[in-house]
């Protein structure tokens, strides 16, 4: 539409409404000659303020407009990095988090009453800061800071962590490690020196070849991958989809690969084994840049196509091609990392095959391969030292040990309050916007985990499932009304961003830093927080770095100069590995006693009549954290059961109806629809994570759909890192 | 920039759309849509028996045919023709009779509760003003194109020149000007 002024269109305009009506034999309606004003919604911010997302995690930059002190829009702000303009469902559906009328409103505290029944009754501020600064206290005294655990999920997270280690503990964990993306950043540390973050950074854009393994990119909604996505195929790029589900992305591969549930090793030695059988890897990259090619060689040897087939039910002549698809692309042939990847407790395993593959395809540090970022380096604000050195998490059972993590385990900790598992009890628990009933596996034993502790405090800006077994809950300010840590990612293009308020928090409800600051004072931990407000604390860092602040209040981002990301742009990669070099094979490995090179185990088979769980995203929903709110949930309510239509037949089952899911240890699902359909396996079965909530104050989320996470009963144990493989629970699928 | 009478269309990259759905969310925030409505949708259709499969995402709307059975089955004009060829209603003379949306093949008409019928507007209150329709600017996949098929050079009309388009029931005749790259 470039080149219409106002002016110009308003003419034109009068002449076309009544050309065409004349053209389509209107004449005689004189009313259709009317002059009819366009109808303008009147949804324009009179104030447009520049922050950034917390629907997800992802961070883009948005624009919110306010228009009589009421956010009426969220729209994408071009000048952000991430967002570019653009955004996704769950973005544009913010203020249906702002406007939620289930939000927490004021601070509520657990009171015995008589008859032994437990109610929450609503405190003020000073009297709920006041009861957790006690506890905090009385915690230490007996039994030292390091019996405090803080699970946390968000960026407001910031200044919890800052307190919990101005207290004493750096027990401090969340759900996204060893429930989501850890063994992918074990496994890329391991071999390239350098783990891929959030974002991720990956050069999605220019890539020529894409081969995703059970990612489910399009229905997992991160902005600016998915925007990049779509520009690879809108320039040509090819696709190669291995799912047991044909999934949205399946939907525009030249290849998709219904592979069997947990058999991904075996296909990408596969893959490994045809690349070097037939000389199509990456050789100069690979002997500059790598080590350990002969040990590989020599271990895919016998690795064949036809080997992998019984396994992964892949036809060879299928692997064959797909292989020298993906070489015919390179290097900006990039085999996907995936972000979820807590599959099957080889999880570290696979995603090492996935990043030497990588390393054959020569797609490291290449124009569409992964790319290397840089980071705007932002100075601290000043404050008072951390005093303690605490002791060790105690996030192993006691006498183990998980060698290769580099994060400490959420689902450890949550065990270590069983009195007497681990190395020691964690007795209180403070937690902030992560609903741990459903982010982690086991619900029930988290249930007993809760019971064992001293004092629980939760903070978070809904009434989710964790907050019914709070001794007290903080209700937070939302992301709009907040002001938080300033985002500064690494990234192709080095950047800073601000999350300021664009309206006055809601109800009582308080922003985090402030609750955070609150609680430092009451426990003599004020000179660690010595700023006015957060406002303050992010100006300050970026004016610091010698930016302009002005630019990042009206703009909501700063720049920094972009360096070389790939090799093509000149840059001279480094490996921050022990050899210096990409390690096909891992001594580090092998010193902790495991397989230096992946080795692929036939994955347990579903018992007879039952299917294996695999659950998923949906592009409106992230997690259990967005169901409630009203806008997203008018586009998706409620989960649904797929499974393989040939198979509700046999079951006798109606696409539809509501049918529940039963679980090896019979657990029994809430009523979830049945989808029937083509898309999917017959050995397995899948569903949207986040649904099934039910707590009473989630008014609108309550009762729909189910739940996976009370079907995982079980987990299978990355023993490399602790990550907590979920994809191992088989269902039988009834009428509800 | 031709001079010759505008014609407003929109061509949706099936190719590129996930059905994520943000254009519908967009839509309905940039244009109030009451709870329980909207403007535009998406269809995913998935054709064929496992594992052959294929799959088309289609985020739908009004097609602002160039011959309206919503106008012409209009009795109070005020559904009309209006710049660009766009098919507005004028709420002040809508009396909610629902004619338009009997008459409609597309389905892409519903009752606002204020009254009137309610649609897809191109978002013509933003093109005045020189921006894209809601649903186009927030498209993370950049499916949606919004412009003038009257231009040869613009973004809608250079793709229907180089790709293949479709659109929906050809055969009511309606000249809808949504078009559909597979």
């Amino acid at each position: 539409m470039s080149g219409l002024t106002r002016r110009q269109f308003i003419k034109i305009g009068a002449a076309t409404a009544g050309a065409a009506a004349a053209g389509s034999g209107l004449v005689t309606r004189w009313w259709g000659l009317d002059d009819d004003p366009v109808h303008n919604p009147g949804t324009d911010g009179d104030r447009v303020v520049p922050t950034f997302c917390e629907l997800c995690f992802w961070k883009c930059g948005v624009l919110a407009h306010v228009r009589d002190g009421r956010v009426t829009k969220i729209t994408g702000n071009p000048a952000h990095p991430l967002s570019r303009g653009r955004l996704c469902p769950r973005g544009t559906g913010g203020t249906g988090l702002l406007y939620d009328p289930d939000r927490l409103k004021k601070p509520l505290m657990r009171r015995d009453k008589r008859g032994g029944e437990q109610v929450f009754e609503e405190v003020s501020w000073n009297e709920a800061l006041d009861f957790t600064a006690q506890h905090l206290i009385g915690l230490k005294d007996k039994y030292g800071p390091e019996a405090l655990a803080l699970y946390s999920h968000g960026y407001g997270g910031s200044w919890f962590k800052h307190l919990m280690q101005a207290y004493g503990s750096k027990n401090i964990a969340a759900p996204s490690y060893a429930q989501c993306r850890g063994p992918r950043e074990v496994a890329f540390q391991l071999t390239f020196g350098a783990s891929l973050g959030s974002p991720e950074v990956l050069d999605l854009e220019n890539s020529r070849v894409i081969t995703l393994i059970g990612s489910h990119l399009g229905e997992n909604m991160h902005n600016t991958q998915v925007q990049d996505f779509a520009s690879a195929i809108d320039k040509g790029a090819q696709l190669i989809v291995v799912d047991p589900r044909f999934s949205t992305a399946a939907g525009k591969a030249r290849y998709w690969l219904p592979i069997k549930p947990g058999t991904d090793i075996a296909l990408l030695l596969a893959w490994m084994h045809v690349l070097i059988n037939e000389g199509l890897y990456d050789r100069e990259y690979v002997e500059k840049y790598a080590i350990g090619f002969d040990a590989l060689r020599e271990h895919v040897k016998d690795k064949t196509p036809e080997w992998a087939y019984t396994h992964t039910t892949i036809a060879p002549d299928v692997i064959v091609e797909t292989a020298r698809v993906m070489a015919g692309g390179r290097p900006a042939s990039l085999v996907h990392p995936g972000r979820h990847v807590v599959w099957y407790g080889d999880d570290t395993q696979r995603s090492r095959a996935i990043a030497i593959l990588n390393a054959l395809l020569g797609s490291y540090a290449r124009k569409g391969g992964i790319f290397v970022p840089s980071q705007l380096k932002l100075p601290k604000f000043p404050y008072k030292a951390y005093e303690h050195h605490p002791k060790a998490p105690p996030d192993t059972p006691k006498g183990s040990s998980y060698p290769l993590a580099d994060e400490t385990l959420a689902h450890g900790l949550c065990m270590a309050t069983i009195p007497g598992t681990a190395n020691y009890d964690i007795k209180g628990w403070l937690v902030y916007g992560t609903n741990l009933l459903m982010a982690l596996p086991q619900p029930e034993e988290v249930k007993r985990a809760i019971q064992a502790l001293d004092f629980m405090a939760v903070v978070d800006v809904l009434p989710a499932e964790i907050t019914g077994w709070a001794d007290v809950v903080l209700p937070e300010a939302t992301y709009l009304e907040r002001c938080d840590e300033i985002d500064n990612p690494p990234w192709k293009v080095p950047f800073a961003a601000v999350r300021q308020p664009v309206v006055e928090p809601m109800y009582d409800s308080k922003p985090g830093w402030w609750i955070a600051r609150e609680i430092a004072q009451r426990l003599g931990l004020s000179d660690f927080f010595p700023w006015k407000d957060s406002l303050e604390y992010a100006i300050h860092r970026v004016h610091e770095a010698g930016y302009d602040c002005e630019q990042l209040r009206t703009t909501g981002v700063v720049l920094g100069k972009a360096k070389p990301t790939t090799i093509e742009d000149g840059l001279e990669p480094v490996f921050a590995t022990p050899s210096g070099k990409i390690e096909l094979f891992s001594q580090r490995i092998a010193d902790a006693g495991f397989d230096p090179i992946p080795c692929f185990t036939p994955p347990e088979e579903p018992p007879s009549g039952q299917f294996r769980l695999l659950f998923g995203r949906a592009p409106t929903h992230t997690f259990a954290r967005t169901t409630n709110n009203r806008m997203l949930g008018e586009i998706m309510s409620e989960n649904e059961l797929w499974v393989n239509a040939t198979v509700v037949a046999e079951l006798g089952l109606q696409h539809g109806e509501k049918v529940v899911a039963i679980n090896q240890d019979g657990v029994r699902s809430q009523p979830i629809r049945l989808k029937a359909t083509q898309r999917i396996r017959t050995d397995c079965v899948y569903m949207v994570h986040g649904f099934g909530h039910d707590a009473k104050g989630l008014t609108f989320a309550r009762n729909r759909g189910a739940d996976d996470a009370r079907l995982v009963t079980r987990v299978k144990v990355d023993p490399l890192m602790g990550g907590t493989g979920m994809n191992v629970n088989f269902v039988r699928v009834e009428k509800a | 920039m031709s001079n010759s009478i505008q014609r407003f269309a929109m061509v949706v990259d099936t190719r590129l759309c996930v059905a994520c759905k943000a254009c519908v969310l967009a839509c309905k925030a940039e244009n109030a849509v009451p709870d329980g409505y909207a403007r535009d949708w998406l269809i995913e259709e998935v054709r064929g028996q496992f594992p052959h499969l294929a799959a088309e995402n289609r985020s739908e709307r009004c097609n602002h045919c160039s011959r309206p059975p919503c106008v012409a089955s209009c009795p109070t004009g005020a559904s009309h023709l209006a710049q660009g060829g766009a098919v507005l209603v004028t709420h002040g003379k809508c009396t909610g009779c629902k004619a338009c949306i009997a008459s409609c093949p597309y389905d892409a008409r519903y009752p606002h509760p204020a009254g009137y019928v309610d649609k897809c507007t191109f978002c013509l209150h933003r093109v005045e003003a020189g921006k894209l329709p809601a649903c186009v600017e927030v498209c993370p996949t950049s499916c949606l194109h919004f412009g003038d098929l009257s231009n040869q050079d613009s973004d809608v009309s250079r793709l229907l020149r180089s790709r293949q388009g479709k659109v929906l029931h050809p055969e009511t005749g309606c000249r809808p000007n949504v078009y559909f790259l597979a």
